[in-house]
């Protein structure tokens, strides 16, 4: 690690690794825009095919996904608070933000899971129809981010109550953050050529 | 850098513009009486204005020395997003794949 310490930037920046790793994390990031690109495409192409079986309209709920919709929003919002705080070198305000995203985050996920097993209930499976197996592959790649972000920040928790505010902590905190933000991104774009669209039509 | 203020106002205007946003594209997907065509311009509008404002207001896509390099690497990224998705579409659908 570098030796260079420079106090006047934000925790998270003060050393060249951190900075390095915070590029190589936005570099992964594109990647993931990419890999969503793929499977948008996929229920772009067969988002129409219903085999006879259950459309959007038939299924989605506008109250469950507006929840989900909000959940996961105001999770990015208190992310954002908690690396805010942060910068404030505010231990006891980090910790209660980040604590409420994941609470926030696990609901999110709760009601994800509610609603697929709603959905299978009403015969709606992958492999009902190519428009429900784009579906859950779309979504679930989705929530499975959710889960591995989830279990990532309880990790970072742990080590934040051991090791308190350092460098190395703190570019960790900032690039969970990241990562949470990207997920409400591709929520929003979830939330609108996915449910919405299958609303409208 | 920012973040000398003492209050998150970056991160509370950008939560407020995200919910009426949202909000906007329910309301303009469920209640407008408009074309299929024409809402989903709009509420595809909004969705890239939704993202732009996470990526700007509360990611800071352009803070520190690599700034300039994140925001060409996102633009890459949506670049390369947009052919996959609407190439898919294209290919796939208008007929090139007839048999």
């Amino acid at each position: 690690m570098s030796a260079n310490v420079n106090h006047s930037l934000p925790l998270e920046y003060q050393t060249e690794q951190n900075r390095l790793n915070i590029l190589g994390f936005w570099i992964f990031i594109g990647a993931e825009i990419v890999l969503f690109a793929t499977l948008f495409a996929v229920y772009g192409v067969l988002g129409h095919r219903y085999a006879g079986g259950p459309t959007p309209s038939d299924i989605f709920k506008l109250n469950d996904v507006l929840i989900e919709t909000l959940l996961l929003l105001t999770s990015s919002f208190t992310c954002g608070l908690a690396v805010f705080f942060m910068r404030q070198r505010n231990m006891k305000q980090l910790l209660v933000w980040f604590v409420i995203t994941l609470l926030l985050g696990a609901g999110f996920l709760f009601m994800e899971i509610r609603e697929f097993i709603h959905y299978v209930h009403e015969g709606a499976t992958m492999q009902t129809s190519a428009f429900l197996s784009s579906f859950f592959v779309l979504l679930g790649t989705h929530g499975a981010h959710v889960t591995f972000g989830i279990i990532w920040a309880i990790m970072l928790i742990i080590q934040l109550l051991q090791r308190g505010l350092t460098p190395v902590t703190a570019r960790k905190m900032f690039i969970i953050s990241l990562y949470w933000h990207f997920l409400d991104v591709v929520w929003i774009f979830i939330f609108t050529f996915v449910y919405l669209k299958g609303m409208v039509g | 850098m920012e973040h000398k203020s003492k209050y998150p106002v970056s991160h509370v205007v950008g939560f407020l513009f995200s919910l009426i946003l949202t909000f906007v594209a329910v309301f303009v997907a469920l209640k407008m009486n408009v074309s299929y065509t024409i809402v989903m311009w709009i509420i595809g509008s909004l969705a890239i204005i939704q993202a732009g404002l996470q990526l700007f207001m509360f990611m800071h896509v352009t803070e520190g020395e690599d700034g300039k390099t994140n925001v060409i690497n996102m633009a890459y990224a949506v670049f390369v997003a947009i052919v996959i998705v609407a190439g898919s579409i294209w290919v796939l659908t208008s007929g090139h794949a007839a048999h």
